[in-house]
C-alpha cells in the first residue's frame, strides 16, 4: 500500500526529484523531506495559515496540499523571500514596524503578503486585514501587521 | 497528524477519472480542491484507500456563458477563479459576490465549485446560492449524463444524489428575470469562518412593482441547504412593503428551517439569526431590483 511517486518540484528556484507517499503533505514534504524548515506547522486543518506557501505565486495552505500535488508546479517558501543579510522588502518592514513577536505564524503572514502586495501594491487597510484573514496570530493582536505591511508596500512601491 | 495511506491517481482527463470511478466506486473518493477533504483525512475522520485528483484535469477548469445567458461553471474552477471573472460577475453576480465570503484567500487559491457542492456542507454558501438562483448541476458516468437540479441534488448532511461512479462535471446557473435583485447575509463570529446563519434571497418585480417571486434560501440551518417555499409564497404578488418582508422572515424562521444547537450557537439563537437576516435580505434585495427596474 506504501506505493511511492517520483516527484519533481521547483522550490525556491531549485529544481527537487524526490520519491514521496502520497499522503505525504506537502508542509511535511518541505520540511523534512527538503530540510525546508521555515515553514511552520499550527493546526494541520487550514485554519492557522502557519504553513502558507505559495504555488505558481498563489498563497496556498501546504498542509491542505499533498506533495505529490506539487508535482511540476514552483512553490515558494519564506526562505524565497530574502536571506539574513539582505532582507526581502517586506521582512524589513515587518522588522522595522514590529510585525511579529514569538514569530511562529510570520513565515505564513510573509509569503501570503507577498502574493498579495503583487497582486495589489497600494491596498487600503481593510484590504490588507482580508488579504490576512486566513493568517491567525495569538501574539501581536495584529494591529502592527498591519503596519508592517502597509510599511512594506510603500517600500515595494519604491 | 498525517492522513491514512491510500493509492493515489491523477487522471489528466474526465473519461479517466470516470473510468476509475467505475472500477473503484465506493473505495475512491474524489479530491478536488481539497480544502474539506484533506483537513477530514488529516484527522482520519475519513480514510479512503483510492484519491482520484483531479488537479489535471484542465479541461473541467472554466467559466463561460450559458446558452440561457448564465453562467456554467466547470467543476474544478478554484473560487478564486470565479472572485476574479469580469464574466462571473455579470452573470451571476449574486456568486460572484459570495465568493469573497468563502473562507481565506488560501482557501480560495485552491478550493473549487465542485468540490463545495459535492461535499454538500450546510455550512457552505454555494450549496444553498445554488439552490437560491435554482442552478443544476451535469453528472456523468460512464453509464452516461444527467442533469440534477439543486433542489433534488443535496440529500442530507454531506449526502448527494451522486452515485460512487459519478462525477459532478459542471455547474449551470441560470440568469435571474428582468427587475430582479439579490442579497446574500451572514453572521460569523469572524469575517470567513462558517457562517452561524446565513440568508440567500433573490426577488423578482412584476411591471407594477409587487413581487412577482421570491426565493430565500438559509446557510448553517438544517443538515442541508434549506428553501423557505412558505415564506417565498407569502412575499408573491405584494408590494415590498416592511410588513411583509417581516411576516416572510417570520415564517421562514419559525416553521421552515431546522437550525441544530452545537458550540457555537443554540438553534433558538440561529433561528433569531435567521429572522433579522431574512428581513434584511429582502430589504436588500428588493432594493435592487427595483434599481434595476429603474435602470429600465
Amino acid at each position: 500500500m506504501s506505493n511511492t511517486f517520483a516527484l519533481t518540484v521547483t522550490v525556491n528556484g531549485t529544481r527537487y526529484e524526490r520519491s514521496v507517499e502520497p499522503r505525504t503533505l506537502l508542509s511535511d514534504f518541505l520540511r523534512h523531506d527538503l530540510g525546508l524548515t521555515g515553514t511552520h506547522v499550527g493546526c494541520e486543518h487550514g485554519v492557522c495559515g502557519a504553513c502558507s506557501v505559495l504555488m505558481d505565486g498563489q498563497p496556498i495552505r501546504s498542509c491542505l496540499t499533498f506533495a505529490v500535488q506539487a508535482h511540476g508546479h514552483e512553490i515558494t517558501t519564506v526562505e524565497g523571500l530574502g536571506t539574513k543579510e539582505e532582507l526581502h522588502p517586506i521582512q524589513q518592514a515587518f522588522q522595522e514596524a514590529h510585525g511579529l513577536q514569538c514569530g511562529f505564524c510570520t513565515p505564513g503572514i510573509l509569503t501570503t503578503v507577498k502574493a498579495f502586495l503583487e497582486q495589489n501594491p497600494n491596498p487600503s487597510e481593510e484590504e490588507i486585514r482580508e488579504a490576512l484573514s486566513g493568517n491567525l496570530c495569538r501574539c501581536t493582536g495584529y494591529q502592527h501587521i498591519i503596519e508592517a505591511v502597509e510599511l512594506a508596500a510603500e517600500k515595494m512601491r519604491g | 497528524m498525517k492522513p491514512a495511506p491510500f493509492d493515489y491517481f491523477a487522471p489528466a482527463a474526465t473519461e479517466e477519472a470516470l473510468s476509475l470511478l467505475a472500477e473503484h466506486g465506493y473505495d475512491a473518493k474524489v479530491l478536488a480542491g481539497g480544502q474539506s477533504l484533506i483537513p477530514m483525512m488529516n484527522f482520519r475522520l475519513v480514510q479512503p484507500s483510492i484519491l482520484v485528483d483531479l488537479n489535471n484535469i484542465a479541461e473541467l477548469a472554466y467559466l463561460r456563458e450559458g446558452e440561457d445567458g448564465g453562467l456554467r461553471i466547470g467543476a474544478m474552477t478554484r473560487h478564486r477563479q470565479v472572485e476574479t471573472s469580469p464574466l462571473a460577475a455579470k452573470r451571476a453576480p449574486l456568486i460572484h459576490a459570495a465568493m469573497s465570503k468563502i473562507a481565506y484567500p488560501q482557501v480560495r487559491t485552491r478550493g473549487t465549485f465542485g468540490g463545495s457542492v459535492s461535499h454538500a456542507d450546510p455550512s457552505a454558501e454555494l450549496p444553498a446560492l445554488s439552490l437560491a438562483l435554482r442552478g443544476k448541476f451535469r453528472l456523468r458516468s460512464q453509464r452516461g449524463e444527467r442533469w440534477v437540479p439543486a433542489e433534488e441534488f443535496f440529500v442530507s448532511l454531506f449526502t448527494t444524489v451522486l452515485e460512487p461512479d459519478e462525477l459532478l462535471v459542471e455547474a449551470s446557473i441560470p440568469p435571474m428575470p428582468p427587475r430582479s435583485g439579490w442579497s446574500l447575509q451572514e453572521v460569523a463570529r469572524r469575517p470567513h469562518d462558517f457562517a452561524l446563519m446565513g440568508v440567500a434571497a433573490v426577488v423578482t418585480l412584476d411591471e407594477k412593482g409587487l413581487c412577482k417571486e421570491a426565493r430565500l434560501t438559509f446557510i448553517s440551518a438544517g443538515d442541508r441547504p434549506m428553501a423557505a417555499e412558505r415564506a417565498a409564497e407569502a412575499l408573491k404578488g405584494q408590494a415590498p412593503s416592511p410588513q411583509v418582508m417581516k411576516e416572510a422572515a417570520e415564517i421562514a424562521s419559525t416553521q421552515e428551517i431546522d437550525p441544530s444547537s452545537d458550540i457555537h450557537a443554540t438553534a433558538e439563537f440561529r433561528r433569531h439569526l435567521a429572522n433579522v437576516l431574512t428581513r434584511r435580505a429582502l430589504e436588500q434585495a428588493f432594493q435592487r431590483a427595483a434599481e434595476t427596474t429603474q435602470e429600465g
